[in-house]
C-alpha cells in the first residue's frame, strides 16, 4: 500500500509497554483522525513512527510507501518525506527559526529563499520577525503549533503525523489548520492528525477516524465516532 | 595513558630543537641562579626571583586543583634555549623552525595585519619584529629579558608589581623562573592603528614555558595585543605558566584578545592582570579551544573614576578535559563598569568552570557591573560549574548577574533529527548558534585578521562535530 502504515507495533518507554500491538493505515491523499483519552500513547504512535531512539518498536513495523522504515533513524525517516509536528515542541535557543528552515531545507535538495519562508510564516499567522527568534524561544503556546506547521509546508512532507496541532490554538487558527491539513492531502499526502476536540475532527472532516485506547486501537469508523465520543466516552466506544 | 589528537589542531610536527642551554629537575636556588646569570639579569631581577622561590616553598598548593595529578615539576626543563640567535626577520631562523612558523601562518598574518610581531619558543623569543616607524614615536617592542637588561628602571616599576609572586603558589613559581615574553610601552596619546601580536610555541614535552609579558599603555594611547599559542602533539606533558600585566593609563584604549590552541597534553595556567586609571578601558577577549587542563581568569582592577573593562570568554571542554576559567573585576572607584560574558561548551565528558569575582569597594559609587555566564553541555556526560561571587560594599552601584546552563537534551536532538538533520549536525548546528555572537564581537575586535582566527575556530568546531555521534 502506498501511504504511511503502522503494523502490529509493540512500543516500550523505560520499562512499560506503552504500545500493544498498533495497526493504522494511512492511505495518501487521506486525513485520518486519531482520538483516544489521555495517557493512552497517542504521542508515544507519533514518537515510534518518527523513531525516536526512547520509544523502542520492539514487534511490528512501520513503512512509508511500503518500504520498512522500522530500522531507520529520525533523519533517514524524515528524508524520506516523513514531517512530525510535535505535541510539546522543545525550545531550542541557540538555533534561530530561519536557520533551522535553511538547514531542513538543504537536506532535502531544497532550495532556501528568505520571502518564501516569510511568505509561509505570514500564512500561518506569524511574520518575518520570527525568524531571526530561537526556535520556539519564547513562543506563545498557539505560535507554536503554528511554527510546526510552517514546517509541515514549507518542507512539503509526503507522510504527517500531528499531535495535537490544534490544542492552544484561536478558532482562527484550527480554520487555518483545517485548511493546510486539507491541503497536504490533496497534494497528495498521507496525514494522521491527533487530537482531543471533536469539533476539530468535524472541521477537518477526515476520511476515517481511529479512537486508541491503553495503547490498542479499539475502534476506527467515520465522523459518527467522533459523536459518539461525544456523547457516551472513550469507555463505552472501547466497550 | 594514551593520547588523542585533539580536532583542528595545528597540524604541525615537533620541530627538532637542540638547545643550547637546558635546565632542569630539581626546582632550587642554584637553578634559579643558573637561569638568571644565563640571562645576564641586574641584581634586583635575581632577588626578585629568589623572594619568589621561597614563597613558592611557602605556599600550598590550591585546593580546588584539579586534573593535574601527572604534573611533576621535577621531571621538567624549566630553561630551554634554542642553539640558535633571535632573528628579526624569518630567513634568519632555522629552515625546520620557519617552515613551523609559516604553517601556523605568522609570516602572512604579519604582513598583511600587524604592527609587530613576536615569537617564542621554548623559553626564548626567537623572532622578534615590529614596523620602524613606531619606533620613532617612542614605541618599544622588546623581549622581555632584553627589556630588563636595556630598561631596567623603566621595567622594574612594572615587573609582578600588579601580579605579586605572592598571589598564589604559580605566581611565586612564575616569579622564580620566568623567562621569554614581551614588553610593550606605549607612550602617551599614541595610537597603534595595527595590531601586536605575541606568539607561543610549545615544541618539546617535559618543558615549562614561563612567559612574562608586560603592556604599558600610556595615557590616551590605545593599543590592540594578541596572543596566541600552539604546540604539536607530545608523548607526553608540557606545563605552560605565564603572567600578563596591563597598565592602562588615563582615558587609554586597551583590548587583548586570546586564541589558546595548545594541544591536548598541555598543562595550562595563566595569569593575567590589568590595572586601570581614570577614563581608561580593557576589553579582553578570551578563547581557550586547546589544552586539557586550563586555569585562567583574566581579572582587572579598575582604580580610576570611570574606567571601563569587558571580558568575554568562550572555552571548550573536551573528553578528559578540564577548563577553569573566569573573570574577577575590581571597581575600585567612582562609575566605573564592567562586563563580563562566559560561555563555555562542554562535550564528551569534558568539564568547564566559571570563577568570578565582582567587587565593588566603598565609595565606587554609580558603578555597574554585569556577569553574564552560560554554559552549554552537550552529553549527559560533560558539566559544567559556575561560581560567581559578588562583594558589594557600595550600596550606590549596580550589580547584575545571570548564569544559566543549557543542555542540548534528547528531546532537542531529536527535535532537529526530525527535520532532517543528523546527529553531528544537529549538536554542529546548535553550538554554532550559541557562539554564533560570540564570533561577531571577534569579528569587530580582530579587523584584518578576523578571518585566519575564524578559521581556526571554525575548523576546530567542525572537525570536533563531525567527528561525534558515531556516524561515518
Ligand atoms: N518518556 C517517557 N517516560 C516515561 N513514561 C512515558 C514516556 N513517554 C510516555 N510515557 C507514558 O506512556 C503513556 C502514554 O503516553 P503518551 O504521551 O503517548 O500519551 P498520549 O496519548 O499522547 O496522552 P495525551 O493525550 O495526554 O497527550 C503515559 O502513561 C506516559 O506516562
Ligand atoms: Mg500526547
Amino acid at each position: 500500500m502506498s501511504g504511511l502504515e503502522v503494523e502490529g507495533i509493540h512500543v516500550r518507554v523505560n520499562e512499560e509497554l506503552v504500545l500493544k500491538g498498533v495497526t493504522l493505515r494511512v492511505p495518501n491523499s487521506s486525513v485520518v483522525v486519531l482520538m483516544g483519552p489521555n495517557g493512552s500513547g497517542k504521542s508515544t504512535l507519533a514518537y515510534a513512527v518518527m523513531g525516536h531512539p526512547r520509544y523502542r518498536v520492539e514487534k511490528g513495523r512501520i513503512l512509508l510507501d511500503g518500504d520498512d522504515v522500522t530500522g531507520l533513524k529520525p533523519e533517514e525517516r524524515a528524508l524520506r518525506g516523513l514531517f512530525l509536528a510535535f505535541q510539546s515542541p522543545p525550545t531550542v535557543e541557540s538555533v534561530r527559526v530561519g536557520t533551522l528552515i535553511r538547514e531542513a531545507l538543504a537536506r532535502r535538495g531544497f532550495p532556501f529563499s528568505e520571502s518564501e519562508a516569510i511568505a509561509l510564516l505570514e500564512r500561518v499567522g506569524l511574520n518575518r520577525s520570527y525568524l531571526p527568534r530561537g526556535v520556539h524561544d519564547g513562543f506563545s503556546g498557539g505560535e507554536r503549533k503554528r511554527l510546526e506547521l510552517a514546517q509541515a509546508l514549507i518542507l512539503k512532507p509526503r507522510f504527517v503525523v500531528m499531535d495535537e496541532p490544534d490544542s492552544g490554538l484561536d478558532v482562527e487558527g484550527v480554520k487555518l489548520l483545517a485548511s493546510e491539513v486539507a491541503g497536504l492531502a490533496e497534494s497528495g499526502a498521507a496525514v494522521l492528525v491527533i487530537t482531543h476536540n471533536p469539533r476539530t475532527a468535524e472541521i477537518l472532516a477526515p476520511d476515517r477516524v481511529a479512537v486508541l485506547v491503553s495503547g490498542r486501537i479499539v475502534a476506527e469508523g467515520g465522523l459518527e465516532l467522533v459523536r459518539e465520543i461525544g456523547e457516551r466516552g472513550y469507555e463505552v466506544v472501547a466497550g | 595513558m594514551s593520547w588523542r589528537p585533539i580536532p583542528g589542531e595545528v597540524a604541525v610536527e615537533a620541530p627538532p630543537i637542540k638547545p643550547k642551554l637546558e635546565l632542569k629537575g630539581r626546582i632550587s636556588r642554584s637553578l634559579v641562579e643558573e637561569i638568571s646569570r644565563a640571562k645576564g639579569e641586574p641584581e634586583w631581577m635575581l632577588r626578585l626571583r629568589l623572594r619568589s622561590l621561597e614563597l613558592f616553598e611557602k605556599l600550598p598548593t590550591p585546593s580546588w586543583l584539579t586534573g593535574v595529578e601527572e604534573l611533576d615539576l621535577e621531571e621538567l626543563a624549566h630553561y630551554v634555549h634554542p642553539d640558535f640567535e633571535r632573528a628579526a626577520s624569518w630567513e634568519d631562523l632555522p629552515e625546520p623552525i620557519r617552515a613551523v612558523y609559516e604553517k601556523l601562518g605568522l609570516p602572512e598574518a604579519e604582513r598583511k595585519a600587524l604592527a609587530g610581531l613576536a615569537a617564542q619558543l621554548e623559553s626564548e623569543t626567537v623572532y622578534l619584529s615590529f614596523r620602524k616607524y613606531l619606533e620613532g614615536r617612542g614605541v618599544i617592542l622588546m623581549d622581555m629579558g632584553e627589556a630588563v637588561q636595556r630598561y631596567p628602571d623603566l621595567v622594574k616599576r612594572y615587573f609582578m608589581r600588579l601580579f605579586p609572586p605572592s598571589d598564589h603558589k604559580f605566581a611565586a613559581l612564575h616569579g622564580a623562573l620566568w623567562s621569554g615574553g614581551v614588553f610593550l610601552y606605549v607612550p602617551e596619546g599614541v595610537e597603534l592603528e595595527a595590531p601586536i601580536e605575541a606568539f607561543f610555541f610549545v615544541a618539546s614535552d617535559l618543558l615549562s614555558q614561563f612567559e612574562h609579558s608586560i603592556i604599558v599603555a600610556g595615557d590616551r594611547s590605545s593599543v590592540h595585543f594578541i596572543e596566541g599559542c600552539a604546540a604539536p602533539m607530545l608523548r607526553r606533558y608540557s606545563f605552560h605558566d605565564g603572567m600578563v600585566e596591563v597598565y592602562v593609563g588615563e582615558g587609554a584604549r586597551a583590548k587583548f584578545t586570546t586564541l589558546q590552541n595548545w594541544s591536548r597534553n598541555i598543562i595550562n595556567f595563566n595569569n593575567k592582570r590589568a590595572l586601570l586609571e581614570r577614563g581608561g578601558s580593557i576589553e579582553w577577549v578570551e578563547i581557550a579551544l586547546g589544552s586539557k587542563v586550563t586555569y585562567t581568569y583574566p581579572s582587572v582592577i579598575l582604580r580610576g573614576e570611570g574606567a571601563k573593562a569587558s571580558i568575554y570568554s568562550l572555552t571548550f571542554a573536551r573528553a578528559g578535559d578540564w577548563k577553569d576559567t573566569g573573570a574577577k573585576v575590581l571597581h575600585l572607584a567612582p562609575r566605573t563598569s564592567s562586563e563580563v560574558v562566559s560561555k563555555s561548551v562542554s562535550v564528551e565528558g569534558g568539564v568547564s568552570v566559571y570563577r568570578g569575582l565582582v567587587r565593588v569597594a566603598e565609595g565606587a559609587k554609580g558603578s555597574i557591573a554585569s556577569v553574564k555566564c552560560e554554559s552549554l553541555v552537550l552529553d549527559r556526560e560533560s558539566r559544567a560549574y559556575t561560581y560567581p561571587r559578588n562583594e558589594v560594599e557600595e550600596a550606590e552601584a549596580t550589580v547584575v548577574h545571570e548564569a544559566s546552563v543549557g543542555r542540548l537534551s534528547d528531546d532537542v536532538l531529536f527535535y532537529l533529527r526530525s527535520r532532517g538533520l543528523r546527529e553531528p549536525d544537529a549538536r554542529k548546528l546548535v553550538v554554532l548558534g550559541y557562539v554564533g555572537d560570540f564570533i561577531d564581537r571577534l569579528k569587530d575586535s580582530m579587523s584584518g585578521l578576523f578571518l585566519e582566527y575564524y578559521a581556526v575556530l571554525k575548523r576546530v568546531l567542525e572537525t570536533e562535530f563531525e567527528e561525534m555521534g558515531g556516524y561515518g
